[in-house]
C-alpha cells in the first residue's frame, strides 16, 4: 500500500520549503520575517500532525517507510530543532549579509531528509533520505558564499561526505546481492538463518555500512571533517547539523543496527566498543586545547557521538532508550550553547575566540546565565537534563556487562568538564574589555534559548515521563 | 553468461581505485571524478547482482544512484566556483585556511 496520508507531516515540510521558495519572489522588503514566519508554521503544523501519528504503526509505500512510535519520537525531535534553527537564524542571516529565501528553503529541505532517515525501513529510503539531508546541509555549510572559510568548509564535507556516501552505498550493494532485497525486514528474516551470519559477503556489507554511518554521525576516525566544516559554516547552520545531522543518521544507524543486524551482535559489538572508547577519549582531549568556541563545540560533539556509542554498546533496554532521550536532550542544550554563540558573534567572525567571552557577565547576565546552564548541561552536572542523559547511559553499560567503557566514558566527562569551565570563568572571572551586541539580544534568538533552557532544566528535574516515552518508542521496533 | 564474480572482481576494483584517487589526487577535480569512479564501482555491483538475482531492484537502484550522482556532482562543482572566486586554485593542499 502507498498510504500517502500517512506521509502528511513529511509533505508539510516539503511545500512549506517550496512556497518560502514562492515568497522570496515577492516584491516586498519585509518578506524576510514572513518567510521565517511560513518556515515556523509549517514545520510546526507538520509536528502536531506527527504527534497525532503516535502508537498508529503502519506501513507506507509497500513497507519502504514505516510510522512507528521511533519514527514519530525522531521526526517531533527533528521539527523541534527546525523550529528552534529557524528562529536562531532570523536575525542572524540578516547580519551576515545572507538573509537569502533559499536559507529557510534549504533547512526545511534538510528536514525533509532528515524525517525519512528516522522512518525509512528499506537501506535504499535510507540512503535517498541521506543524500536529500546532505545536499541541502553541503548548499547551507557553503552559504556565505563571500567568505573563503565558508567555502572551504562546504568543499571539505562535500568531499567526505560523497566519499563516504560511496562506502555506504557500496555496503548496501553487497546486503543486497546476498539477501536479494534491501528491506530491513527481509535482510532480518535472513539473517534468522544460522548459516547466514558467517556470509563474508554479508560481513563486508556490514562493515562498509558502519564506515557510512561513521562519517556521518563524526565518530573517530572518522570524523576529521568535523571540525573544519563546524568552524567555517554560518553558526546556525553548524547549530542545525550538529544536532540534527547527528540525530538523523543515528536514527538509522540504532534501526540497522540495534534491530536488523541484531544477531550479528558479537561482530558489531566489539568495533563499536573501541570506537565509542577511542571517540570520547580523543574528542575530548582535543577540545581542551582549541581557542575558537565552534572549533571546542565541534570536539565536545564527537565526544558527544562517543557517549551515544556507548550505549549502543550496552545493548540492552535502558540502552536503547537512554540513546533516544540523550538525542533529545542534546539538542536542546547544543542548539542553547551554539544559540548564545550566534547571539553574540558579530560580523567579520569577531567574538569567536572563547577569550572574546571574558565579562560577558556583567554586561549580559542572563545570557551568561544560560550560557553556563547549556554548558554545565553538555558536561553533565545535575540538575541539568544532560546529567540525567549521561548518568542512563552510563547505568546502561554497567548493567549490560560493560564496565571498563562506562569509567571511559565518566573519565572523558570529567575531562570535559576543564573545557565545559573554562568559558564559565572566562564569562564571570573577568572584566568585560567591549560591547558584545551593538543592540538588545534580538527577540526570536531570545525565545529560542528560553525554549531550550526550559526544556534543558525540566529534563534534568522530571525525566521519568520522556525516558518512559523513549522506552515505549523502542519497545515496538523489529517486531 | 560470465559469472558473477568476475563483474564483483572489477567493480571492487573500480571502487578501489576511486578510493585510492580521492586519497591522492590533489586536483579537486580529479577528487571529484574519483568518487563518481567509486560510485560507479557499486552500480556495476548493483547491476550485476540484479542480474545474477534475476530481479530487477538493482536496475532501479542503479538509476536511483545515478541520479543522486549527478545532483552531487551539480553541487559539488557550485561549490568548487565558489571556492575558485575567493581563491582562484583547484589543488586540494591550498584549503587550507583552518588547521588542527
Amino acid at each position: 500500500m502507498i498510504n500517502l496520508s500517512l506521509l502528511t507531516p513529511e509533505i508539510i515540510v516539503l511545500i512549506t520549503a517550496l512556497i518560502v521558495l514562492i515568497l522570496d519572489l515577492l516584491p516586498w522588503r519585509g518578506r524576510k520575517v514572513l518567510l521565517a514566519t511560513v518556515g515556523v508554521l509549517g514545520t510546526v503544523g507538520a509536528l502536531l500532525i506527527t504527534m497525532g501519528q503516535w502508537d498508529l504503526r503502519e506501513e507506507a509505500f509497500y513497507g519502504m517507510v514505516a510510522i512507528d512510535n521511533f519514527s514519530v519520537y525522531f521526526k517531533a525531535l527533528f521539527l523541534i530543532i527546525c523550529t528552534l534553527t529557524i528562529l536562531l537564524s532570523i536575525n542572524y542571516i540578516t547580519r551576515g549579509g545572507i538573509d537569502l529565501g533559499e536559507y529557510y528553503s534549504l533547512v526545511l529541505l534538510a528536514t525533509f531528509g532528515y524525517m525519512f532517515m528516522a522512518s525509512g525501513t528499506d537501506l535504499i529510503t535510507i540512503f535517498l533520505a541521506l543524500e536529500i539531508l546532505s545536499l541541502a546541509v553541503y548548499i547551507l555549510a557553503g552559504f556565505m558564499r563571500h567568505s573563503p572559510k565558508s567555502n572551504e568548509s562546504a568543499f571539505k564535507y562535500f568531499l567526505l561526505g560523497a566519499f563516504s556516501s560511496a562506502f555506504l552505498l557500496y555496503g548496501i550493494a553487497n546486503i543486497y546481492g546476498v539477501v536479494g532485497n534491501t528491506n530491513l525486514k527481509d535482510i532480518a528474516q535472513y539473517l534468522s538463518q544460522e548459516a547466514a551470519l558467517k556470509n563474508p559477503l554479508f560481513l563486508a556489507g556490514m562493515g562498509l555500512l558502519l564506515v557510512g554511518f561513521g562519517f556521518k554521525v563524526a565518530i573517530v576516525p572518522f570524523h576529521m571533517w568535523t571540525p573544519d566544516v563546524y568552524e567555517g559554516s554560518p553558526t546556525t547552520v553548524t547549530a542545525f547539523m550538529a544536532v540534527g545531522t547527528k540525530a538523523a543518521s543515528f536514527a538509522a544507524f540504532l534501526r540497522v543496527f540495534f534491530y536488523t543486524l541484531e544477531p550479528l551482535k558479537g561482530q558489531w559489538v566489539p568495533v563499536l566498543w573501541l570506537l565509542a572508547a577511542v571517540t570520547i577519549i580523543f574528542g575530548n582531549t582535543v577540545a581542551i586545547y582549541q581557542k575558537n568556541i565552534k572549533r571546542m563545540l565541534a570536539y565536545s560533539a564527537i565526544a558527544h557521538a562517543g557517549y551515544i556509542l556507548v550505549a549502543m554498546v550496552a545493548g540492552n533496554d535502558l540502552g536503547s532508550s537512554s540513546i533516544l532521550y540523550y538525542l533529545l536532550v542534546y539538542s536542546l542544550m547544543n542548539l542553547g550553547a551554539f544559540g548564545v554563540v550566534i547571539i553574540v558573534e558579530k560580523k567579520e567572525e569577531e567574538n569567536l575566540t572563547i577569550s572574546d567571552y571574558r565579562g560577558l557577565a556583567y554586561k549580559h547576565p542572563m545570557l551568561s546565565a544560560a550560557m553556563s546552564l547549556f554548558l554545565l548541561s553538555l558536561a553533565g552536572i545535575p540538575p541539568t537534563g544532560g546529567f540525567v542523559g549521561k548518568f542512563y547511559i552510563f547505568s546502561a553499560a554497567v548493567s549490560g556487562g560493560y564496565v571498563g567503557l562506562a569509567i571511559i566514558g565518566v573519565l572523558g566527562s570529567a575531562i570535559a568538564l576543564y573545557y565545559y569551565l573554562r568559558i564559565i570563568v572566562y564569562m564571570y572571572m573577568y572584566d568585560p574589555e567591549k560591547e558584545f551586541l551593538d543592540g538588545p539580544v534580538p527577540f526570536f534568538s531570545a525565545a529560542a534559548l528560553v525554549i531550550t533552557a526550559i526544556g534543558t532544566i525540566l529534563l534534568g528535574i522530571t525525566p521519568a515521563r520522556i525516558l518512559e516515552l523513549a522506552h515505549y518508542s523502542i519497545s515496538y521496533l523489529g517486531h | 553468461m560470465v559469472p558473477l564474480h568476475y563483474y564483483l572482481l572489477v567493480s571492487a576494483m573500480l571502487f578501489i581505485l576511486g578510493t585510492l584517487g580521492v586519497l591522492t589526487r590533489r586536483n579537486a577535480l580529479v577528487v571529484l571524478m574519483s568518487i563518481e569512479l567509486m560510485m560507479n564501482g557499486v552500480n556495476l555491483s548493483f547491476i550485476a547482482y540484479s542480474r545474477y538475482l534475476g530481479n530487477m531492484e538493482g536496475h532501479v537502484y542503479t538509476l536511483l544512484s545515478i541520479s543522486v550522482a549527478a545532483a552531487e556532482v551539480a553541487i559539488g562543482l557550485a561549490i568548487l566556483i565558489a571556492l575558485y572566486r575567493n581563491k582562484p586554485t583547484i589543488n586540494i593542499d591550498d584549503f587550507n585556511i583552518m588547521k588542527f
